[in-house]
């Protein structure tokens, strides 16, 4: 378990960012403690607000130097919408960092990081820590439309290898990410594929990186009311390192997992052989 | 708390006390480890464990969550690693850091609440057991044990008989009955120590979106703020009940939607001996010991100089 901190973090900025908002806080104590993967949980509202559940955000990047941490924010809900309502100088009640970062073999890496619209925001500190380590990434970026994409120009900033996808093509290739995807897998032989999304994206991912003889790391989205490992509504099924099959918390145990231990077409289930399904009965 | 000296916050608990009267919710804390993060467990009261059962439980396929206005609808089902999990890995920890355990039991049948209470014999941090009878009876076509003045006296009946007489016995109610004073009579004449009320409404929530119930398992269990006025009032009930003599007088533990001291406060004033803090933990993990800072604040504020005076008070005639 991560050990996050709970403070009442001073909004800073709030840029929008092509379909999207950078969010950044002032919150001492929390940048020195992030690792790429790590997210934030913030209430929104405020001490009356209607709004109960703790909003969570993959972290985007996060400055010791400035005490600060940035989020990447969709306005797509209610909680987000308040948040994005808020004003420079407001108070944000802020819980992190949380969470199970993206594991980081220890030498030089050559690393695929593929995401899907801003979910993409932890992969740019990721893709750097890797460069640093003297390994290489290369990018597959994708969204719905060219509107919705995120972080292109920061991914070309740290490499020459971006691919760029839409489905409806008004941007790079027409298709999903994973419509390259095996083949960039190759060309810049990777040896470990890190992505960020939604379920559906993920597991493709993992399935084609699984099939290409490649590691996959991802980053899930999980509905969560807490994100601090209590409520017990962000489980997925995941196989353990004893071959045992359990629910675990995308927060806790998550949010980045191996995607081949990730059950992905058994989300929403309760598998026969999960621990504990037989106790479920019927009942 | 600069101003607590003056203030004894010494709560009854079963036939003994705890040194302040505030707990966690049961499923609402996890077993303690996630918010020790955020505030030392042994300055709570106690720590009530999310419900136990005698073996590991998968629980529901999600979406097990749904928010609501001011609250929210959970179908958990009970997720959990077992009895002999908790004993081995989680109650051991908890006593290191001197944490007071009250241990949330449950099962499918009487026996296996029996089974449960005893495994809680004579180990170290266990102050009391708390049965969660508000769940199905696979033995009566899964109809919930807690709905029924009998079933609800078999389950309290048969642990207090097996379980270690040292450990108050606290039934936990649900508020979807007809008449809860007819259950707490019931809990109380078969041996209850005390009483936790109340757990969640039964509630459900329809994705719009999806033209589809927004839980997998249908229906859930609704929490927050949103039940308050609803949890207030059923312990307002019980304890007048007590007072008028139509139920032997035991301990309440309140909860439902409690977020601030004040909120806290109006438990008290409807008689509840003990306060317990369930959903606004996923707001906020300090939210326990914020709320035990915040009450103590408005007792002193109002003048009191033991919260057991406050205990009840707004059944005492209105002031002309």
């Amino acid at each position: 378990m991560a050990h996050p901190v709970q403070l009442r973090a001073e909004l800073l900025e709030l840029t929008p960012v092509g379909a999207y908002h950078r969010v950044v806080l002032r919150a001492p104590g929390v940048a020195e403690r992030v690792r790429p993967g790590h997210f934030a949980a913030l209430a929104v509202g405020g001490p009356e607000s209607s709004m109960l559940l703790r909003r969570a955000f993959s972290i985007h990047r996060a400055d010791p130097g400035s005490e600060t941490v940035s989020l990447v924010v969709a306005a797509h809900g209610r909680g987000t919408g308040e948040l994005l309502r808020c004003r420079v100088g407001d108070p944000v009640d802020l819980v992190a960092p949380l969470g199970t970062a993206f594991p980081l073999p220890a030498g030089p890496l050559t690393a695929l990081l593929v995401a899907d619209g801003y979910g993409g925001a932890p992969l740019f500190p990721l893709a750097e820590r890797i460069k640093d380590a003297g390994g290489s990434v290369g990018f597959i970026l994708g969204a719905a439309t060219a509107d919705r994409l995120y972080g292109v120009e920061q991914a070309q900033a740290l490499t020459p290898d971006v691919l760029v996808t839409t489905e409806d093509g008004s941007s790079g290739i027409k298709g999903k990410v994973t419509l390259p995807l095996a083949e960039a897998l190759k060309a810049i032989g990777a040896e470990v594929a890190y992505a960020c999304g939604s379920m559906g994206m993920l597991a493709a991912v993992s399935g084609i990186a699984t099939a290409e003889g490649v590691r996959s790391f991802c980053a899930v989205e999980e509905a969560m009311a807490c994100g601090v490992g209590v409520c017990m509504t962000c489980v997925l099924p995941v196989v353990g390192e004893d071959g045992v099959s359990r629910f675990v918390r995308s927060c806790v145990e998550g949010p980045c997992f191996d995607g081949s231990r990730v059950r992905w077409s058994d989300i929403g289930t309760v598998p026969a052989d999960l621990h504990g399904a037989a106790a479920m009965g019927a009942l | 708390m600069d101003d607590a000296p003056l203030l004894d916050l010494t709560a009854p608990f079963g036939g003994g006390t705890l040194p302040n009267p505030v707990t966690t919710a049961s499923g609402c804390a996890g077993y303690g480890r996630e918010i020790a993060r955020f505030q030392p467990l042994a300055e709570l009261g106690a720590v009530t464990t999310k419900t136990i059962m005698p073996y590991p439980r998968s629980g529901q396929p999600t979406p097990r969550m749904a928010e609501t206005p001011s609250g929210m609808l959970n179908a958990v089902g009970l997720q959990g690693s077992g009895i002999d999990h908790f004993v081995e890995q989680e109650l051991p920890w908890l006593a290191e850091r001197g944490a007071r355990v009250l241990v949330s039991i449950a099962g499918e049948r009487v026996e296996e609440f029996a089974a449960t209470a005893q495994r809680l014999t004579g180990r170290p941090g266990v102050v009391g057991i708390e049965a969660n009878i508000c769940c199905p009876n696979a033995d009566n076509r899964g109809l919930v044990f807690g709905c029924n003045p009998a079933t609800s006296y078999d389950v309290i009946a048969a642990i207090r008989e097996v379980a270690d007489p040292g450990l108050p016995l606290y039934a936990k109610l649900t508020p979807d009955v007809t008449s809860i004073t007819e259950i707490a009579a019931a809990c109380v004449k078969a041996g209850a120590d005390g009483l936790s009320m109340i757990n969640t409404l039964l509630g459900m929530s329809i994705d719009t979106t999806t033209m589809r119930p927004a839980l997998s398992g249908d229906t859930g269990g609704l929490s927050g703020p949103a039940i308050r006025p609803v949890a207030v009032r059923c312990v307002y009930q019980v304890h007048a009940a007590m007072r008028s003599g139509a139920i032997p007088e035991v301990p309440i533990i309140g909860m439902g939607g409690i977020r601030t001291g004040l909120d806290a406060l109006e438990f008290v004033l409807a008689g509840a001996s003990g306060i317990a803090v369930g959903t606004s933990v996923f707001n906020d993990p300090s939210a326990p010991l914020r709320v035990l800072d915040e009450l103590s604040r408005a007792l002193s504020e109002r003048g009191f100089a033991r919260f057991t005076d406050a205990v009840g008070l707004a059944h005492h005639p209105r002031q002309a």
